[in-house]
């Protein structure tokens, strides 16, 4: 309750500073324009194929992008003082984080529709039935909040909101690239294969793919089934291990 | 028997190398209004943050509105309001979705929150702001409005850290006023400051500390007759005249008149009719003077007078206090 309360404060400071919109609609437009039009045609062999293939991947990548902007917000949140008087109240301990978290669903809400709409209007049409898009997004949406708690711990034990930002870049870029996102996984080294097949983001791409343009599009050897468990699980050994954490750091200051 | 709103004992705290607290008591009694005087890095929002829970303290027990600060945080938050040292509003929400937000916070329905986020806008003299983003707010309105928030759930007690400090003095007096209106209703107040002025005008009480230790604690009338009461400057019409105004006022002075500016005598007197007799002999000897007032000591005066040696600028001890405040 405490955290819904925190989470409509989210919200409305979002509405109010629409420039922090910027990021997560053009930086998918952006990474579209570019995977697409600058590395398809050398990739696959024409942008077309590729669209269908990447714009999944670059949905999952602005999700990661827009999760991680939380624990730079929560950082300068600490300073100024507003969490000081957050404390000073009777209310759950970890409500401001939550609430944090819960109010950020907008942003990836928009991320992930300006991403699907820029799609559309350059050629991308889903292959699959309304429900499963739904569902598709419904999952990136859980698995963003739940990789959110990454980026909050971040914003708990560092001290500037620059470095949170740094550190978010590093923990965005492996996850990423390290992934079947942009070229086939088996064009890469065996080593990392290896990573390509543990890393969740991989896997979420993987059920983003089946999810919107059909199984044909995924690797061979993966089903939809088999990765969206694959992405539940990844969300709750993501929440498992830094909701504590994070919290844990947030009490830490007191 | 005397009931004490806030107790404390023996509170130390450190940062790393540096000792914020080195064993500090403090008390005030139900109702009362603590000042707590110090300088930049005394210690004061340390031991603020102490007694709201925001901050565990190495050693010492505190207890504030019978609830023990360690052993039961929540009912001590159920009983504080808290206005820091910037004040926290939020600077995106309008001054009542401010006073709303924390109504809700503190399970007021949505009505009631309203009803007390008017009533607190109109009492604080905010209720034509309310509607604006906070971001629009003079220094003094965000101030109103910081204490206000710090007023919602009818805290019995209430900290105050610096709550003037960068204001102008008419900002300074409606502050002021507000903390009068806040006693009067019985709330028992902790106000830190830097001012022995700002002490003075409000405080049951005074504690003086420095380098995380209390060195006075008096009554405001007692602290000034230890201080050696006011001071008398006088700023003569002519330069010339500097050295008759000063063995004028080596008459009327407790101690030897000083020169704090090339064209003024200053000197400490005691005493109601320091000024009338002043002002008397400056007229016997035709003195013109443009300037001639009577102040309260200054924060560097009463460290002078307590410790019998000049105010280090604590510059390092502040930086780690505000370190330690972020951390």
């Amino acid at each position: 309750m405490d955290a819904l309360i925190l989470a409509k404060r989210t919200v409305t400071k979002m509405v109010r500073n629409p420039e922090q919109f910027i990021d997560v609609t053009l930086q998918p437009v952006l990474m579209t324009v570019i995977f697409v039009f600058i590395f398809g045609g050398a990739v696959a062999g024409g942008t077309e194929q590729y669209l269908l293939l990447t714009l999944p991947a670059i949905v999952v990548q602005t999700i990661m992008f827009t999760s991680m902007t939380i624990g730079v917000n929560l950082n300068t949140d600490l300073k100024n003082g507003v969490f000081d008087r957050f404390r000073s109240l009777p209310i759950t301990r970890s409500a401001p984080l939550i609430g944090a978290v819960l109010g950020d669903i907008v942003r990836h809400t928009i991320a992930v529709g300006v991403s699907l709409a820029f799609g559309a209007l350059i050629g991308f049409r889903f292959h699959t039935s309304p429900l499963e898009v739904l569902f598709a997004i419904v999952l990136m949406i859980v698995f963003a909040v739940s990789l959110c708690w990454i980026s909050v711990f971040v914003g708990m034990i560092v001290r500037s909101s620059g470095a949170v930002q740094g550190i978010s870049f590093l923990v965005v870029f492996p996850l990423t690239f390290g992934s079947s996102a942009f070229v086939p996984a088996d064009t890469l080294p065996t080593w990392m294969q290896g990573w390509v097949a543990i890393n969740p983001v991989n896997h979420v791409i993987e059920a983003m793919r089946g999810l919107l343009v059909g199984p044909e599009y995924m690797a061979g050897d993966t089903t939809v089934t088999g990765q969206v468990l694959w992405v539940l699980a990844s969300c709750v050994v993501l929440v498992g291990v830094f909701f504590p954490l994070a919290t844990w750091a947030y009490r830490r200051k007191i | 028997m005397t009931n004490y709103a806030i107790e404390a004992h023996g509170l130390t705290k450190s940062f790393g190398q540096t000792q914020a607290l080195a064993g500090i008591d403090l008390e005030v009694p139900e109702g009362r209004v603590l000042g707590v005087l110090g300088p930049n890095g005394a210690g004061k929002t340390t031991a603020v943050r102490i007694l709201a829970t925001l901050l565990r303290p190495d050693a010492g027990t505190a207890r504030v509105a019978g609830h023990d600060v360690l052993a039961n945080p929540a009912a001590v938050r159920r009983s504080i309001g808290l206005t820091g040292q910037y004040a926290s509003v939020d600077e995106d929400l309008t001054g009542v979705e401010n006073l709303v937000m924390i109504g809700r916070l503190l399970h007021l329905s949505s009505r009631d929150a309203k009803s007390r986020a008017d009533a607190l806008l109109e009492q604080f003299e905010l209720t034509d702001a309310g509607r604006r983003l906070a971001k629009t707010y003079s220094g003094g309105m965000r101030r109103r409005l910081d204490l206000a928030a710090s007023l919602v759930g009818h805290p019995s007690v209430v900290y105050l850290d610096e709550p003037t400090t960068g204001l102008d003095p008419a900002k300074r007096d409606d502050v002021w006023n507000m903390v009068r209106l806040l006693v009067a209703e019985g709330t028992t107040v902790l106000l830190t400051t830097q001012y022995l002025e700002e002490a003075d005008a409000l405080a049951h009480d005074i504690t003086v500390i420095d380098h995380g230790r209390v060195i006075a604690h008096d009554t405001p009338l007692g602290l000034k007759s230890q201080l050696g009461g006011q001071t008398l400057v006088v700023r003569p019409a002519d330069v010339a005249e500097l050295p008759r105004v000063t063995a004028l006022l080596a008459e009327v002075g407790t101690r030897d008149p000083e020169h704090p500016s090339d064209d003024q005598v200053s000197v400490p007197v005691t005493g109601d009719d320091a000024l009338v007799r002043t002002v008397s002999r400056l007229a016997e000897e035709g003195i013109a003077v443009t300037e001639l007032s009577l102040r309260l000591p200054s924060l560097d005066e009463v460290f002078y007078a307590l410790t019998g040696r000049a105010q280090q600028t604590a510059d390092d001890a502040s930086a780690l206090e505000t370190e330690g405040a972020a951390a």
